[in-house]
């Protein structure tokens, strides 16, 4: 491999990182901070690629389509926490595997009755609907970059709002303590509330942004789950640099797995899990609160 | 995740059941005249293969519904499974219908892994099994059996037949790229064979597990190789992205990009603009202007009012299949061996044109080749004549 290729290899596993790490920010924060397990966050994903490709059919424009879509899934958030989830905070986790289990099912039957079942593809925005050349037969898509700044700048916000505001405090306070936190006279159910709206809308936000490179289709949910969980775990749980960490380095791994070691580009992802874990079991960045 | 049950009780339970009803049964059949001939459907009525399902049922209600509803003089009572293509299930799905519900005639089903083992099933009860869509080579190789018929395709066939007209279009290298599986490694493997043989040479190649979709480094390898041309063989939602993709990383002005017709079915849709001008190959395909296709096209349009696709007319020579079979022994299951034989020299009038079959008993056919014009993959030619590719392993 000569020394262009190698660098353009660099830049997809950076950029695939940094798409890993916007599909699993929204589980950083109800599995890695609230401490829910939720199976049911690729479903979130889905429904956010399934609203793109609607929303952007009916409104011609994919922006509008995510502004929509987003405000569409706080909603859904909302109403899941206050309707379900809420009532599972003091329960087994087992029992949040069975909730959000089931979630997984209904979201993929409802998809079926409502969209169908087929496969469907999201234009790219004319803006970016362009690449630039690196070499004489290979572009890059500005889609791609775009995306990859969309999620360094989601990744900045995200650690701002966790560690540098009172919501944050709270956030991490009510993850460390719940009771004494309520004591303290501040409401932790509308935290609570809020932070898995928040995290079900980043999920479906990064259903939204990646549908157009992603292309919409059945079970394409579950197909991120598995990964997003390898990031916050390997990240470290509750920490926003360690998921990102996480995630770029996974995108590294599986890229240069692929090109160097072909025969097992299935495992490497999961073989550097293992190293780590054995390495640091808390993960690479340390639990916040 | 899947939910795991012990099922073996319940096997045992109902395999002795179903034993002293077929006792039973075959008692009380003989004495009645002409029994409804049962037929038993597994196919997937639900999961993301739901439409591949139907339209195969469609199809092969179709056919029968055109010879008067009967097969070889009697009625006929379908028993429909839906085998949800989950192979974990599919043994205890194929002795339903065969131990429980009796069935003369096993049809089914799309996907690889549970047609391979309603095959075993077919071959331990010796039940006459009749195979719509499922490619894997083994089941008419090395796994072939006298009472196993196929009427769809073999993996190996479309890569057999492109790898021939890339030849012929002097193409000297090539580069493959697949899902790590069966289907892949076999549609790839028969592209490599008669690339090869055509003076051609795979340069290298790739794979990826299924199903994942992340073609970037892929792509960038691509790029360097520089090959003269591209075989691909993905489906669904990995068809439209890799098609996608493949075109946003510009490789598509520079590296023909060809495969297995499945990269443009049932996708073009999604796949848009990327898609436009893309060679594949398969045994159907629009635009194929035979008397036979005019009035398929004509009456499954009437009956059903959708447009019928590859694999209705699958399932639609699945019963063409059994009804030369029923017919040459006047609907007496009974005499297998001339039943069989039947079958075995059927030369089928298809919505594809002719249809055959080898001594494993899979299709033989012409491939076509087809080129990608707006949302139609247009036949702009035959790739292979009545292709029939060696029943390797085949003791038949």
């Amino acid at each position: 491999m000569d020394i262009y290729s190698l660098l353009i290899q660099l830049l997809n596993g950076v950029q695939y990182g940094l798409l890993l790490f916007l599909v699993a920010s929204g589980l950083t924060l109800i599995f890695g901070i609230m401490g829910i397990i939720n199976l049911a966050h690729g479903s979130f994903y889905m429904i956010g690629a399934y609203m793109a490709f609607t929303l952007a059919s009916l409104t011609g424009n994919l922006f509008v389509a995510i502004v929509v879509g987003v405000v569409l899934s706080v909603l859904l958030g909302i109403v899941l926490e206050w309707a379900l989830f809420s009532r599972l905070y003091k329960r087994d986790h087992l029992e949040q595997v069975l909730l959000s289990y089931g979630l997984i099912l209904v979201f993929e039957e409802l998809r079926s009755l409502i969209v169908g079942n087929d496969v469907h593809g999201v234009a790219v925005p004319a803006v970016f609907n362009w690449s630039i050349p690196l070499t004489s037969t290979l572009s890059y898509p500005v889609y791609r970059l775009f995306m990859s700044a969309v999620c360094l700048a989601l990744a900045g916000l995200l650690y701002v709002l966790i560690h540098r505001t009172r919501v944050g405090m709270m956030i991490r306070a009510g993850a460390s303590n719940r009771e004494m936190v309520s004591l303290l006279g501040l409401n932790i159910n509308l935290v609570y509330r809020l932070v898995f709206a928040l995290g079900v809308a980043l999920a479906a936000f990064a259903g939204m942004i990646a549908a157009p490179v992603s292309s919409v289709y059945p079970g394409m949910g579950t197909q991120v789950l598995i990964i997003c969980f390898v990031v916050v775990v390997i990240g470290g749980i509750g920490s926003i640099w360690g998921a990102l960490a996480a995630a770029l380095l996974i995108g590294l791994a599986d890229t240069f797995g692929k090109v160097l070691i072909p025969e097992a580009a299935g495992v490497t992802v999961y073989l550097l899990m293992a190293v780590i874990l054995l390495w640091r079991p808390e993960g690479m960045f340390k639990r916040v609160g | 995740m899947k939910a795991t049950r012990n099922i073996g009780r319940r096997c045992g339970a109902i395999a002795v059941a179903g034993i002293a009803a077929g006792l039973l049964l075959s008692a009380g059949a003989a004495l009645a005249q002409q029994p409804k001939v049962k037929i038993g459907l597994m196919l997937p009525y639900t999961g993301t293969f739901a439409a591949l399902g139907t339209a195969i049922t469609n199809g092969f209600k179709l056919a029968i519904d055109e010879s008067g509803g009967k097969l070889g003089g009697r009625e006929i009572e379908y028993y429909t499974v839906d085998d949800e293509s989950d192979p974990a299930k599919a043994p205890d799905n194929a002795n339903k219908l065969i131990k429980r519900d009796q069935v003369d005639v096993l049809v089914g089903t799309v996907h690889s892994g549970v047609a391979l083992a309603m095959s075993k099933v077919a071959r331990d009860n010796n039940t006459l099994l009749v195979i719509p869509n499922a490619g894997a080579d083994d089941i008419t190789g090395p796994l072939c059996a006298a009472n196993v018929f196929r009427t769809s395709f073999s993996n190996s066939q479309m890569g057999i037949a492109m790898g021939k007209v890339m030849a012929e279009q002097k193409k000297k290298t090539a580069v493959t790229l697949t899902w790590k599986y069966a289907a892949g490694d076999e549609s790839v493997g028969g592209f490599k064979e008669s690339f090869e043989a055509g003076g051609g040479k795979v340069v290298k190649e790739l794979s990826l597990p299924f199903p994942q979709v992340e073609f970037q480094s892929y792509l960038t390898e691509i790029a360097a190789l520089k090959p003269d041309v591209v075989y691909v063989f993905f489906a669904g939602g990995g068809a439209v992205k890799f098609v996608k993709d493949y075109a946003a990383a510009g490789l598509n002005k520079t590296i023909p990009l060809v495969g297995a017709g499945f990269l443009t079915d049932g996708t073009l849709e999604a796949q848009g603009d990327a898609a436009q001008g893309l060679l594949t190959t398969l045994h159907y395909g629009d635009g194929l202007n035979n008397p036979k296709n005019n009035a398929f096209r004509a009456a499954y349009s009437k009956a059903y009012k959708a447009e019928p696709d590859v694999y209705a007319v699958q399932g639609y020579d699945a019963a063409q299949l059994l009804i030369v079979g029923m017919n040459a022994v006047k609907g007496d299951t009974a005499k297998r061996a001339d039943l069989v034989k039947a079958m075995e020299a059927a030369k089928l009038d298809s919505p594809r044109g002719s249809l055959a079959l080898n001594k494993g008993h899979n299709p033989i056919h012409d491939i076509y080749l087809r080129k990608v014009e707006g949302k139609e993959n247009k036949v702009i030619g035959v790739a292979v004549k009545d292709l029939t590719d060696p029943p390797r392993g085949c003791k038949l």
